[in-house]
């Protein structure tokens, strides 16, 4: 990083996800190596956000391998699931802080917390960021964009950026000097406005026992191909360390579960390997995976449009190529 | 129940879409269309004015003269009238620029009779950004429930619920109205205009309205008033080496070696 990053040194706030339990979201590591990276030697913070009961501990021993210099547990009197809540939040720590750049996990949560700051502090805001620097002063963040096929780098010409940056995006490094982040406590009561969205249900998913779709580094992804049946392909993925995802189609077959779902609407996946069985790679789909690292697809139809896109493409009856596939790898690594 | 629909003419997704220098989309290419995922906030629209008994659905786009198009389109399946901002100065705005002119519209039609529920569709196929519902909230001070797969008026009680899919849990959110609700792909199945709703759609009334007629200062939106500038805008390489195989009874061990040497396995 560049010397004059000391002239424009204001922190970094970072949005520490947690499930119910107080585990990190498999973004946040990403997202403080990210800040890290971006800020060199000055200061970075991480916003902790509690409901009223929510005991769930900061876990600040991981937290501080990865460098975080300060965590701001912000309490509010609120659900913190709602995004204006969790906006309101962010804010007080933003002000608590003094940050000028807050980097917020892409998921579609937190864009309506990114879009809430950009309307109540005037911030500018970029989404599905893949890298984000500090140029002359400024935040300059760079996406790929129209499913993939185009790249940009944007600068945030307002004071605050708020930064929504890709799951998988850039790999989690613990920092090369450990911290122990200081946990500093505050007390919230959210606003009026953003009182007004009641949570009736809210049911958290069951571990899949899998390495998270939006950040694994391989994915292995069935379509209508498999007919629903993902054996083949839930073998594979174990064998590499696989995330398991879906085509739409697949998903309302009920053959998988909806969060699996890849595609513009669904998660967005650049991992380094993207394998497609039985994947006929329609616009929507590509729109979600195109950004993927090195491409290879099975499939029985020539014409099947992944072909268009895939490194490496097998024109073939998946169910005799992956489990060919599975055990060929077994076998060159024993 | 007066229903306020926004929606976004873009190019279609299935034609080849490129960047202008400058990183805008360029639209001078034809084939644009409404917007996929606004088609499902029109159904939305549409199914609760018809279960309200007596409901008014309006369309309200921002965009050039094409952008037209994308309310005609929700005129054709059923919405009673459109509002069109058009105004050159509105050229190059970002999400938030959008999302500020398209509240002011919603006010001016609040003016006159409130507007009940504004809906939106989850996303723009072009810009993909998912901020304008949020930000179109806040700047209208509305609640805001996101990413709905089903929508729920109770009328008595003036409450409106939704469900929706997160990647980590499912959700049920409930406001009282006025509010906002983005829906996504997954609420429903829009309606494929029919040669009635085109011919009907010829006489409903599109209202062009410019940043003037709303109180909007040029100077907050477009080019001028983004808070993002595109610096570099290209397409990404194309794939090379790239590798296509019939299989013939071993393109599995095949594809393994492929993988292992290219240190991907």
């Amino acid at each position: 990083m560049s010397e004059d990053l000391a002239v424009t040194a204001a922190a970094v706030l970072v949005l520490l996800d947690h499930a119910p339990d107080g585990a990190l979201r498999p973004a946040v590591p990403e997202l403080v190596t990210l800040a890290r990276d971006v800020v060199g030697a000055a200061a970075v913070a991480g916003v902790w956000v509690a409901g009223p009961d929510d005991e769930a501990p900061v876990p600040t021993d991981a937290l501080g391998v990865l460098g975080l210099d300060a965590v701001h547990r912000v309490r509010v009197d609120a659900d913190p699931h709602v995004a204006a809540v969790l906006a309101d939040a962010v804010a007080a720590a933003r002000e608590a802080t003094g940050a000028a750049l807050v980097l917020l996990a892409s998921t579609f949560e937190n864009r309506d917390v990114a879009a809430r700051l950009a309307v109540t502090l005037g911030a500018g805001v970029v989404t599905d960021a893949d890298a984000v620097q500090i140029e002359d002063g400024t935040v300059v963040a760079a996406k790929t964009v129209l499913a993939g096929t185009w790249t940009t780098r944007c600068a945030v010409r307002t004071p605050l950026a708020v930064v929504c940056v890709k799951a998988g995006a850039v790999v989690a490094q613990e920092a090369a000097r450990p911290t122990t982040p200081e946990v500093v406590e505050h007390v919230l009561a959210v606003g009026a406005g953003a009182r007004r969205v009641q949570v009736v249900e809210h049911t958290e998913h069951g571990d899949s026992g899998r390495p998270d779709l939006a950040s694994a580094q391989v994915v292995v992804v069935g379509g209508r191909g498999t007919e629903g049946d993902f054996a083949p392909l839930t073998e594979l993925a174990d064998l590499l360390g696989a995330a398991v995802g879906a085509t739409r189609v697949a998903t309302d077959e009920g053959w998988i579960d909806r969060d699996t779902q890849i595609g513009q609407t669904g998660v967005n996946v650049a991992p380094r390997l993207y394998i497609g069985a039985g994947v006929s790679g329609a616009v929507h789909h590509r729109g979600g995976m195109q950004a993927a690292g090195v491409i290879v697809a099975v499939n029985n139809d020539p014409d099947a449009p992944i072909f268009e896109i895939a490194d490496y493409g097998v024109v073939g009856d998946l169910f005799a190529v992956l489990p060919q596939l599975t055990a060929e790898l077994r076998r060159l690594r024993a | 129940m007066r229903i306020v629909v926004v929606v976004k003419h873009v190019p279609d997704i299935q034609a080849e879409r490129t960047l202008t220098p400058d990183g805008r989309m360029d639209r001078d290419q034809g084939d644009g269309t409404l917007n996929e995922l606004d088609e499902n906030a029109v159904e939305a629209a549409l199914t609760l004015a018809q279960e309200a008994d007596g409901g008014e659905v309006i369309a309200v786009t921002v965009g050039p003269p094409d952008a037209v198009d994308a309310v005609r389109r929700a005129l054709q399946m059923g919405a009673d009238e459109a509002v069109h901002v058009l105004d050159d100065a509105i050229a190059g705005s970002d999400a938030l620029g959008t999302a500020a002119v398209l509240a002011a519209a919603v006010r001016r039609l609040g003016a006159d009779v409130p507007v009940d529920l504004v809906l939106a569709g989850m996303a723009a196929l072009d810009g993909l950004t998912s901020l304008v519902p949020a930000a179109l909230a806040a700047e209208l001070d509305l609640p805001a429930l996101t990413l709905a797969t089903s929508v729920e008026v109770d009328a008595a009680a003036g409450t409106v619920s939704v469900r929706r899919e997160l990647d980590h849990a499912d959700e049920v959110l409930r406001a009282t109205l006025p509010a906002l609700v983005s829906v996504s792909d997954r609420a429903n199945e829009p309606r494929y205009p029919n040669f009635a709703g085109i011919m009907a759609a010829r006489k409903k009334p599109v209202t062009v309205w410019t940043l003037a007629d709303l109180g909007v200062d040029a100077a907050t939106v477009g080019a001028a008033g983004a808070r993002t500038r595109v610096l570099a805008a290209a397409p990404r390489p194309p794939r090379t080496d790239r590798v296509l195989v019939q299989d013939s009874g071993d393109a599995g061990v095949a594809l393994a070696a492929w993988l292992v040497e290219n240190k991907l396995a």
